[in-house]
């Protein structure tokens, strides 16, 4: 007999179950090494505990009363629980803390696209460290995450989450108008953004620095060339991605970074460095992260804080099609 | 799964837009001449990238997943699919056409409903569009979604009008048809999936550019 079970949700059995399970042991090794802490939180929160931290507007897409007449959710990430638990916990504990996860959350889905509703993520956050040293460890961390899983052609994209916004302070658009190009922008859609510029008041010049930015990622060099733009904002955000560039640069073996002026991320709380993982096996971004030195002040701590998460079934997916292809020889 | 290495692929659109696709792949120096042909075939190798052809709505599937690197479509079809994150990198310009909400000819049904039923009954093949657009203008609706030729809908009085693409307007004048409002301008777009964008820069800023002048001419 058949019973059914939610779309978006999935039974695990034994042999993908080992696999997965080799895989967080891998992952959590390479943050244990590195002095991260695993912790847990629970699964359901307080839902003003969620909102608080107001990360994606959905913050939580699952939320009931309990007996008592509460409000609980279901987390839709980890970034905002754990804040949540360092500043109740470790609140006269000196920084910085180290930890880490590897925990379930839960994000509506849209019908018949094959998204998840029930999920897992991996990942650190590292509190009380700030940039740049504390963006270049949160890195290199990654980094070694994405060697143990064995995804040798995984890349990490680098941006800044300031930069739009300042950049179009200091263009004088007004708050509004800002707010439909930042939109524009995080969607991507380049035809829009140039009609928004222009209602928006931007003049030519403004308009093809803020199209030209989107479009520029690759490596070092394009420091260089943002800065040919000439705006402060801009040259504020290269000097920012420029000493993360010095840190990981002088290490040996090189790093897999790419560094992308067009990149935005969907959660409210990022400034300063943000970063999303992407591997050529997998046309979906298999992770992100960044600093986020303004929440923890919504906690009542003020901490510079910086982290990233992983979603463990896309690593996997990916770590499975990289074997392959190897096997392939292509 | 995504190309990582070997040609770039591209998802090109049968149907209208077609045609124009071809011959501004052409301009941009992609040989389409093999697409030209009857061959009943859906990929065509050619030098440097893979072409695949699919129906329009097709492509934003494709292209989100990964399974074309990039791909060419109608605006109309990326609104209607709006939750798909693909990036947006180019209007190429041609297969313009407007979506408008069209009612019967020198009849008020749209308004009369509006007024004694506080509701129209609107058929479309774009629920989502319709849906956003009459919400944005604070107005309810009840929408019918159909899938073939959505003219035949109030003429047989399923829905009071119809919210459709109109290029030239001979399909609305021949089936008694008016446009009565007009809700977003459409023409075809050039797109990238997420990763590719990132991971295969040059190749797609590249055909980009090539594009861009070849739509422009």
């Amino acid at each position: 007999m058949i019973h059914p079970i939610p779309p978006g949700t999935r039974d695990v059995l034994p042999d993908e179950m080992r696999e997965l399970r080799k895989l967080q042991a891998d992952l959590l090794s390479v943050f244990e090494e590195r002095g991260y802490g695993e912790v847990a939180t629970p699964a359901l929160e307080y839902d003003e505990v969620l909102t608080r931290g107001g990360g994606r507007g959905d913050h939580a897409a699952y939320r009931f009363f309990d007996e008592s007449g509460e409000l609980l959710a279901l987390r839709s990430e980890m970034t905002v629980p754990i804040a949540r638990l360092v500043a109740t916990r470790y609140e006269q504990a000196e920084p910085p803390h180290r930890l880490c996860y590897v925990a379930g959350a839960y994000r509506a889905v849209s019908p018949q696209r094959g998204e998840m509703r029930e999920f897992l993520q991996a990942g650190v956050e590292l509190i009380g460290a700030p940039a740049a040293a504390g963006t270049v460890e949160v890195i290199e961390v990654l980094e070694a995450a994405l060697d143990a899983a064995g995804l040798g052609s995984a890349v990490i994209g680098l941006g800044d989450a300031d930069l739009y916004r300042d950049l179009l302070g200091e263009f004088g658009l007004e708050a509004e108008a800002r707010d439909a190009v930042l939109a524009r922008l995080a969607a991507h859609d380049l035809v829009g953004l140039e009609a928004e510029l222009t209602a928006a008041g931007a003049d030519e010049a403004q308009a093809a620095t803020c199209l030209a930015l989107s479009q520029l990622r690759g490596g070092p060099e394009v420091l260089e060339r943002a800065r040919e733009h000439g705006a402060a904002a801009v040259s504020r955000a290269a000097d920012r991605l420029e000493d993360i560039n010095a840190a990981l640069g002088s290490r040996p073996g090189g790093h897999r970074v790419q560094f992308d002026f067009g990149l935005m991320r969907d959660l409210g709380y990022y400034n300063g460095a943000i970063l999303e993982v992407y591997d050529p096996a997998v046309g979906h971004v298999l992770g992100g992260g960044g600093r986020y030195d303004g929440l923890m002040k919504r906690f009542g701590l003020d901490r510079s804080a910086a982290g990233f998460a992983l979603y463990l079934e896309r690593v996997h997916t990916a770590q499975i099609e990289e074997r392959r292809r190897g096997e392939e020889g292509r | 799964m995504s190309a990582a290495s070997g040609p770039l692929r591209l998802a090109v659109p049968r149907g209208a837009l077609f045609g124009e696709t071809l011959d501004v792949l052409d301009a941009a120096g992609v040989d389409t001449s093999e697409l030209r042909g009857d061959s009943r075939s859906l990929i065509f190798e050619t030098e440097g990238m893979t072409l695949v052809t699919m129906r329009p709505s097709d492509v934003p599937t494709y292209v989100e997943a990964g399974a074309a690197d990039v791909g060419i479509t109608g605006k109309d079809v990326l609104l209607e699919q709006g939750d798909r994150p693909v990036y947006e990198l180019l209007d190429l310009g041609f297969g313009r056409c407007r979506m408008v909400l069209a009612g019967p000819k020198g009849s008020d049904r749209l308004g009369e409903s509006q007024r004694s039923l506080g509701m129209m009954r609107i058929a479309t093949k774009y629920p989502r569009i319709a849906e956003r657009y009459f919400e944005s203008t604070g107005r309810q609706i009840e929408l019918i979604e159909v899938k073939g030729s959505v003219e035949l809908a109030p003429l047989v009085g399923l829905g009071d009008g119809i919210v459709d693409l109109v290029a030239t307007g001979r399909t609305l004048e021949e089936n008694e048809l008016e446009v009565r409002e007009e809700i977003v301008e459409c023409s075809a777009r050039f797109v990238a999936n997420r990763v590719a964008h990132k991971l295969r820069a040059a190749e797609i800023d590249e055909l980009t550019e090539k594009l861009r002048e070849a739509s422009r001419r």
